[in-house]
């Protein structure tokens, strides 16, 4: 893992129980909730409410629990995963695409207006958005998006930190010689862009997908106020749809299938997490030694 | 970080600002009160010959039968299709409910409203009145709350699915263990709280957080009608007599520290009830399925008995409880009024009370197979024949606000520092109402 | 992912290190223009979409703003400012902006600290399973917010939850939900949530530090705090600042935490315990959407102030 420490003994120290004994303490704040998590998905819906919370029910019910997440009311879950799927890998995707492109704009043209532009995108970032739900719904209503895949798509394109973090990288790792030439040789700007910049900005690029990645999955407000059918619905919105049969008249609970079907959804991340972060690796450090 | 003037960039952004306009001004052209809706004379003929004709209807509820009860209705009149979404629960379901109605589309033609909820969707014009099809008719096949309960104004705004008669639901083992009789009256019913506090004092007579459904119920019971609505009048007195007579008796719990305070509908508050640790809660008549679902461990312990009540005499309030209504949206609403009336009044109402339902109906409430049903969860009880009879004595004349639900939000703001503080709930109550008068007002009602 | 913020700082740290004298820069100079303006090519696409998905509304909602409409009877009239003087004297609207506020002086520097502490511990190489680490403390980020109340309701739970068992333990009685403890409460799970994704930004940036400089720094004779405070920190100053910048932006917009509390309990987490809060029960809970919009706009000007404030302490090396 530490490749790029050649072996002076400064450089290489020993490993030190003391820190890894306090970062485990750290680590120990981080999982309890998620030890909680863990447990309860083995639990039936009769358990989890009569059993401790950091201990195993009478029943270890994890495999039907799964299966029954994954089967309940015809299987709606799937269908929202692949909901879930396709507004992250249009969203985040395109969310990448767009803040790439503009980073790289802001970065390599030196065009009146640029410093304008982000500072407009960080101000209407900070206003707050449950107010500007009903307005956005109002509009998007009119053009006759709400209740389809675009009024979740659109909003989420927008990623302002994947903006300014592939203008800086940009800034940096695509030379302004390397465009120059290229331009002398008589290419087009775009042909430029996709053929000489985009490789250099690639780890630049996985990072940003990372984390437009993971804020799009856990995207639950907006779905919530645009969508009214349920076979549309992310994850995050239709468990919260099984969460509410808890309360009231009539009521049938599933928060055995909640919590399961949360589980479940870190699952994805998690991998992606670990695929991107191998590849974001060895793209970092062989970028920056170059001077 | 100045901005370098440039033609270009004057360009740019004209185009920016173009499109932003363009974007504005098409969200800006809206709501109109919706289109669709019979014009002119309408009449129950009108229902039967939209079922014959058939075409598409929306349905938007989260009651748990209503899967069983639209395949019913799609196998006798297979004409129709009835498009059944889930948008939600409670507050969910009204805000995208409001939004549909704002946009002026989007929303079902037949949504379910709870009762607390009816006249904010009603007296906006909102719903369509369903007395034009000849349902006032059935005024005598329901209970007279939950009729008075579909009204608001002058219309008939749905027709009853449901209806939820408070009893008290008790802890028979905690009872017995502790030596407490069961309480007809709410003297009898604070003096049992004082008795648990002594023996037990982990334990509690009840569990009571700060509930705008709970309190309103309550103040019904004692006969109080704080909240009266005429046209655009409207009183809101929430020191009448009969919520000075429940602020009388509650405030010795609250200030006593008698009742256990865990939030309702909780973790916490379905483990409470199950070990004991609530001796007794007052629910709606829909309670024992979340009993028989939630509580397992309470199983074989709980009994239902009547409300106590001031003076000894039966005397009950709602709580909870919801209708079917048809919004002035619908293009189509005689087939959406038909299936209301299939739903709440016909065929409708078996699938409903298989699934666990508490009925509306004044025929069901007096099924001998439904009134001697025993539950086992209960030790056995005919609990139908407390809460039917329950049914029967809910004490008349309650309005709810024509926004209720916005009551409701702010509730915990005012009435809710009460619980907090454990101190008087009258100072909570003229809290509330102050800041629903100041509501009413802005929003162009003549409040008090 | 701010690697790249740190990259740009860390080169700078070096030539600081490296070379006294300063250059001069790079902006005055003045390119061709010919291919400059071809830039908004590339910003074009961003900047459409964002127009749809940000400017309109927020426009919108500052005309609403202007305006005063009534639920029920649905009159429109105009009232200019008046919406805005409102806001100004609203003691609620006070209430949550003074409680974010103290969250923010807080909550964000204990959060940023000690995603900056785990950042440095796990590129130190002093770490068995670093790896092991790094993804257990980003996992919080992960969990979906409908399984929170549970979560949360279990473990600040005084009846049957782990506070409660901790309160046996410890022979304390403290109530986490309660008014006394419930903003430190949220500020806990919010921790909990982000120091993982803030520790993620800083680690990106270290690992972006070349590794010659090390060998100079060691050569020299610096020990292993010396080079943290020396090359380390200083490379992460552009991370430090952007880590803030976005803090600050989701601080005084938080909403998610205590909206999931609020279910817990009702009588502690007002309708307006934040301002996000308040804009959304205005316009959920009231129909007010007039004033909301108008709570809306005043948070987002407050805001850009505070980061604009701290931008200019802190983040001048990063541009």
């Amino acid at each position: 893992m530490s490749t790029r420490r050649t072996p002076v003994s400064p450089l290489t120290p020993r490993r030190s129980p003391l820190l890894t004994g306090l970062m485990l303490l750290f680590l120990v704040y981080t999982l309890v909730p998620l030890v909680w998590l863990i447990l309860s998905a083995t639990k039936t819906q009769a358990d989890l409410f009569s059993s401790p919370g950091l201990w195993f029910g009478d029943h270890f019910a994890f495999f039907s629990n799964i299966k029954e997440t994954l089967t309940y009311r015809d299987g709606i879950y799937l269908r929202w995963l692949a909901n879930t799927l396709l507004y992250v890998v249009v969203g985040a995707g395109g969310a990448t695409l767009l803040a790439t492109a503009a980073g790289y704009g802001l970065a390599k043209y030196r065009f009146p207006g640029r410093r304008v532009v982000f500072a407009v995108v960080l101000g209407a970032v900070a206003v707050p958005g449950t107010a500007l739900a009903v307005p956005t719904f109002l509009m998007f209503s009119n053009m006759g998006l709400t209740n389809t895949v675009w009024a979740i798509i659109i909003p989420s394109l927008i990623s302002p930190f994947g903006l300014y973090l592939m203008w800086v990288y940009a800034a940096d790792a695509v030379p302004q010689e390397l465009l120059e030439a290229a331009r002398i040789d008589g290419a087009g700007e775009i042909r430029i862009f996709f053929s000489v910049a985009l490789r250099l900005l690639a780890p630049g690029i996985v990072t940003v997908l990372l984390f437009a990645v993971v804020s799009t999955w856990n995207n639950y407000f907006l779905p919530l106020i645009m969508l009214s059918e349920p076979k549309l619905y992310p994850l995050t919105v239709g468990l919260t749809q099984w969460s509410g049969q808890a309360t009231g008249a009539n009521a049938q609970p599933v928060y055995n299938l909640v919590v399961t079907g949360s589980l479940l959804t870190i699952v994805p991340l998690v991998i992606v997490f670990i695929l991107l972060q191998r590849f974001w690796q060895s793209g970092l450090s062989a970028g920056s030694v170059k001077q | 970080m100045l901005i370098t003037s440039g033609r270009r960039a004057r360009r740019l952004a004209l185009a920016v600002a173009a499109l932003t306009a363009a974007s504005v001004l098409a969200g800006c052209g809206s709501s109109d009160d919706g289109g669709g809706g019979a014009a002119g004379e309408a009449s129950a003929a009108d229902l039967d010959a939209a079922l014959k004709e058939g075409g598409t209807i929306t349905y938007w509820t989260w009651t748990p039968s209503a899967e069983a009860q639209v395949a019913a209705f799609e196998d006798q009149y297979p004409n129709v299709d009835v498009k059944l979404v889930n948008a939600g629960t409670g507050n969910d379901h009204y805000a995208k409910l409001q939004n549909a109605i704002k946009a002026g589309s989007g929303g079902p033609d037949v949504a379910q409203i709870e009762y607390q909820a009816l006249p904010q969707f009603a007296l906006p014009g909102d719903l369509v009145d369903l007395g034009q099809y000849g349902l006032e008719d059935y005024a005598a096949d329901y209970t007279p709350s939950t009729w008075a309960a579909v009204h608001a104004g002058e219309g008939l705004y749905g027709l009853p699915q449901d209806s939820g008669p408070m009893a008290m639901f008790y802890n028979k083992d905690v009872f017995d263990k502790l030596g407490i009789d069961v309480p007809t009256t709410w003297d009898d019913y604070v003096a049992a709280a004082r008795t648990i506090k002594e023996k037990d004092p982990s334990s509690c007579i009840t569990n009571d957080s700060g509930d705008p459904g709970f309190t309103t119920s309550m103040i019904w019971q004692a006969g109080g009608q704080p909240f009266q609505t005429d046209g655009d009048q409207v009183t809101i007195d929430l020191q009448d007599p009969g919520t000075l007579k429940w602020t009388g008796v509650w405030n010795q719990l609250v200030e006593d520290k008698l009742v256990c305070t865990i939030p309702g509908w909780t973790e916490e508050w379905f483990k409470a009830l199950g070990d004991g640790t609530i001796a007794s809660i007052g629910l709606g008549a829909w309670a024992p399925g979340v009993f028989e679902q939630s509580v397992p461990d309470g199983a074989g312990k709980w009994r239902v008995a009547p409300m106590p009540t001031y003076d000894g005499q039966p005397a009950t309030a709602e709580n909870g409880g919801s209708t079917e209504s048809v919004l002035k949206q619908s293009q189509n609403p005689a087939l959406a009024a038909a299936f209301v009336r299939w739903l709440n009044h016909d065929e409708g109402i078996e699938p409903f009370l298989e699934s666990g339902g508490f009925p509306a109906t004044v025929a069901d409430l007096e099924d001998p197979a439904f009134v001697d049903k025993k539950l086992d969860y209960f030790g056995g009880q005919e609990v139908n024949q407390v809460l039917t009879d329950a049914a029967n004595h809910v004490v008349s004349g309650w309005q709810y606000l024509p926004y209720e639900l916005y009551a409701n939000t702010i509730y915990g703001d005012t009435v809710g520092k009460s619980y907090q503080n454990q101190s008087d709930l009258n100072q909570g109550l003229l809290s509330w109402q102050d800041a629903l008068a100041e509501y009413g007002n802005q929003q162009g009602f003549k409040v008090n | 992912m701010a690697q790249v913020v740190a990259q740009l700082a860390s080169r700078k740290a070096v030539r600081r290190t490296a070379r006294r004298t300063a250059r001069p820069p790079a902006h005055g100079r003045r390119w061709r223009s010919r291919s400059d303006t071809k830039g908004w090519i590339f910003v074009g696409p961003f900047l459409v979409v964002f127009a749809l998905a940000f400017l309109a509304p927020i426009a919108y909602a500052a005309y609403l703003s202007l305006f005063r409409e009534q639920a029920f009877f649905g009159t429109r009239e105009f009232v200019g400012l008046d919406n805005y003087v409102d806001v100004f004297t609203d003691n609620k609207f006070w209430d949550g902006a003074l409680r974010v506020l103290l969250f923010f002086v807080v909550q964000v520097p204990i959060m940023l600290g000690l995603a900056l502490v785990a950042a440095l511990a796990i590129d130190s190489a002093r770490l068995y399973a670093s790896n092991f680490f790094r993804l257990i403390i980003f996992l919080p980020y992960a969990v979906p917010g409908v399984v929170a109340v549970l979560m949360w309701g279990f473990m600040y739970g005084t009846n049957f939850g782990l506070a409660a068992d901790v309160n046996e333990l410890l022979g304390t009685s403290i109530a986490p939900l309660n008014k006394s403890w419930m903003l430190a409460s949220i500020a806990n799970i919010v921790t909990w949530e982000f120091v993982g994704y803030n520790m993620l930004i800083f680690y990106s940036a270290l690992r972006t530090v070349p590794g010659d400089l090390y060998e100079a720094a060691a050569i020299d004779g610096a020990g292993a705090l010396r080079t943290v405070l020396s090359i380390k920190i200083p490379a992460l100053r552009g991370a430090i600042a952007i880590a803030t910048i976005f803090s600050i932006i989701g601080t005084f917009q938080l909403f998610n935490e205590p909206n999931i509390l609020r279910t817990l309990e009702p009588n502690v987490i007002t309708t307006y315990y934040t301002p996000n809060l308040y804009a959304y029960n205005l316009s959920f809970g009231g129909q007010q959407y007039n004033y909301s919009a108008t709570v809306a706009i005043v948070m987002g000007l407050l805001t850009m102030v505070i980061a604009y404030v701290v931008q200019l302490r802190g983040s001048r090396e990063a541009m």
